[in-house]
């Protein structure tokens, strides 16, 4: 088919209130998501990652803009007319029918013939592992089981899209792993487009094909799980996934002149003038601590050190008081290689240094 | 698991404190319920007195009185009619009670549950008005508005919906009227504290997997409510049936049930053998029909 866009939103506005109380939970935000990919919208609480979910789903009507499916505007489609099925964060499984008859719920109301919506409930028993449990109400399952059956039961009518609502927060951290690579495996045997939501950055970087990352009702940024953790764009996407650095700098010819004087190669398509000064996002992993006396070395001193096991988190401060958080892997000894207090030389990774919008 | 003495003695002992504590309970149950069934079954198997009372001879009149009744022209036995016709009225009126309050009061309640917690207890609060006045005041009251000249037919002869008034007093209509207004809120208050606990996230599940709003109401809301509508009918249902003033007033004692009936056997028909006869039947024919119910609308499906 030569539809390579399972959805897209074209400048979907979604306020809630009248006048002057509206508030936009969606602020003009356009998105392509393409067939078969994994595609996160991860932001914090109330950032809007929801409602856009709730839009695509069609609970809720967008104050303006569209929202497209395989290229067919279903922006006024009710949610029953939609190839979209959601597994909800508090998984919404009906008390009163078993496992199976929950599974089966959505291609009955699709009128499906029954030996068809039998052999389906069966499949989808198999590839979620729950065929013992197919007669059993879903009050006597585990919170895991549970979400298994939410799954299998989205999964079911083989919607379009799938549209996943942060649908592991409510699990242990040890089942919430195993689910991870359980929806992966479910993703690329179905190959169904997954649209899931989530606050958890580690979530969203194991999973995504794609990460959208929200805030304030806007999309931030857009890409893979590389190109978000090592290019943030702005400030709040570099806070927000992983750790950083937050550095001043200027730009001075080709390069970049941080605090104390240290230069680094002006990042590819840098488009500030001359001399003027900008924000530079550093992951602390790229941050080289070494002796002191190094010439064109960045003098600081550490001012504490967090043992983490696999690393060892090393809070420091430059001499112009800026600062600085590096991650220094363990050593094999065990030994601690530094000291509070130590005076050091810091050094950064090439290509470390990436300039921020705002 | 093997009990040692003093556990077995501690048990023992809260298995008698416990009838004692349920005792008060159990007493005011045996003379307030059982005592008066039992004086009842008793009496229907007796021979009517002169005045009223009973006289202490075996008879199963009572019984037999139901069905045959001695014509007063010419001695034979004969059907009574008359007594078919007022329970066959009863049962009928009560059903329609039933799904009349059902209809009328699961849009109540869903209006009350989906709102606010603090609107919902002034909703509540309005449905229990009723209870606070004489059920008889409340009765004539109806008769007021529903009578020839009262509000309902004013308001629709002023709007020109009727040319000449409806006649609705002392027709099953009247009763109809009359009882779905008293028992709707033994109807509303089960299935509002049955949708209350219904998760209304299930709703959205539903229209997800392609559910019109007519099979979410049917495949979801009603299967998992359906204890509410269980003991709601059942509240309505039962009263309904043993319904005595509201046919009184409403009814005018020329639409009878089953209740006006049974006063009429202990009061001017002097038949207590009779009334007590009707009263265990009516209880039988209760109990048969809540057990029939409960197990018809509990049953499992099994499709799927």
């Amino acid at each position: 088919m030569s539809q390579i866009y399972a959805v897209q939103a074209r400048n979907a506005v979604k306020a809630f209130g009248q006048g002057d109380a509206a508030v936009r939970a969606l602020d003009d935000v356009s998105v392509d998501i393409r067939r078969g990919e994994f595609f996160t919208l991860l932001g914090p609480s109330g950032c809007g990652k929801t409602t856009l979910l709730r839009l695509i789903a069609g609970f809720e009507m967008p104050t303006s803009g569209t929202i497209l499916l395989e290229g067919q505007d279903i922006t006024t489609l009710p949610p029953n007319k939609r190839a979209v099925n959601t597994v909800f964060q508090s998984y919404a499984l009906f008390p009163h029918l078993t496992v199976a008859q929950n599974i089966g719920f959505g291609l009955q109301m699709q009128g499906r013939p029954r030996p068809e919506i039998t052999a389906t409930v069966d499949r989808m028993l198999a590839l979620v592992k729950l065929e013992a449990m197919a007669g059993r109400k879903t009050s006597q399952l585990s919170g895991g089981q549970q979400q298994r059956v939410a799954l299998a039961r989205a999964l079911a009518p083989q919607p379009k899209v799938l549209l996943l609502d942060e649908p592991l927060s409510a699990l242990d951290a040890k089942l919430r792993k195993e689910m991870q690579i359980e929806l992966k495996r479910l993703q690329s045997e179905t190959g169904i487009t997954f649209v899931f939501v989530t606050h958890d950055q580690e979530e969203a970087l194991t999973m995504s094909d794609r990460i959208g990352v929200m805030s304030a009702g806007k999309l931030q940024q857009v890409g893979p799980p590389r190109e978000i953790y090592t290019r943030p764009v702005n400030r709040f996407v570099a806070s927000f996934i992983g750790e950083t650095n937050f550095l001043p700098a200027t730009r001075d010819g080709n390069s970049l002149r941080l605090a104390g004087g240290y230069k680094v190669d002006l990042p590819a398509g840098a488009t500030m003038a001359d001399h003027q000064a900008v924000t530079v996002t550093i992951r602390p992993e790229q941050v080289r601590v070494g002796d002191a006396l190094d010439s064109g070395a960045m003098a600081a001193h550490i001012t504490s050190l967090i043992y983490i096991g696999t690393d060892t988190q090393c809070h420091l401060i430059t001499d112009d008081s800026t600062q600085i958080v590096a991650r220094l892997q363990s050593a094999a000894s065990g030994e601690a290689e530094y000291k509070t207090g130590q005076r050091v030389g810091l050094r950064f990774a090439p290509g470390a240094a990436q300039v921020l919008a705002d | 698991m093997v009990q040692s003495p003093a556990e077995h003695s501690a048990a023992a002992a809260s298995a008698r404190n416990g009838w004692l504590l349920s005792a008060p309970a159990l007493v005011i149950l045996a003379f307030a319920a059982i005592g008066p069934l039992i004086i009842m079954l008793v009496y229907s198997f007796l021979t009517p007195g002169p005045s009223g009372n009973v006289d202490w001879q075996f008879s199963t009149k009572g019984w037999t009185g139901i069905v045959y009744a001695k014509d007063i022209f010419d001695d034979t036995y004969k059907l009574v009619d008359a007594h078919m016709t007022i329970f066959w009225r009863s049962i009928k009126l009560s059903v329609i009670t039933t799904v009349l309050t059902f209809l009328v009061g699961f849009p109540t309640a869903w209006f009350i549950a989906t709102q606010a917690p603090k609107a919902r207890a002034f909703w509540l609060f309005l449905i229990t008005i009723p209870f606070w006045t004489n059920l008889l005041i409340r009765t004539f009251a109806v008769n007021q508005i529903i009578r020839n000249e009262g509000l309902l037919n004013t308001i629709l002869l002023k709007l020109g919906a009727i040319e000449v008034p409806l006649k609705m007093t002392y027709t099953d209509t009247a009763v109809l009227i009359g009882m779905v207004y008293v028992y709707l809120p033994l109807m509303v208050l089960p299935l509002f504290a049955a949708l209350d606990r219904f998760d209304q996230r299930l709703l959205e599940a539903g229209y997800d997997l392609y559910a019109s709003r007519w099979q979410v109401l049917r495949r979801v809301i009603l299967p998992i409510v359906k204890p509410g509508i269980v003991a709601g009918s059942i509240l309505v249902f039962v009263p309904s049936l043993g319904a005595y003033v509201i046919p009184r007033v409403l009814g005018g004692g020329k639409q009878m049930m089953v209740g006006n009936f049974i006063e009429l056997q202990f009061g001017q028909g002097k038949n207590w053998p009779l009334g007590a006869a009707i009263s265990m039947l009516l209880l039988i024919v209760v109990t048969i029909a809540l057990v029939f119910y409960t197990r018809a609308v509990s049953g499992e499906r099994r499709d799927v």
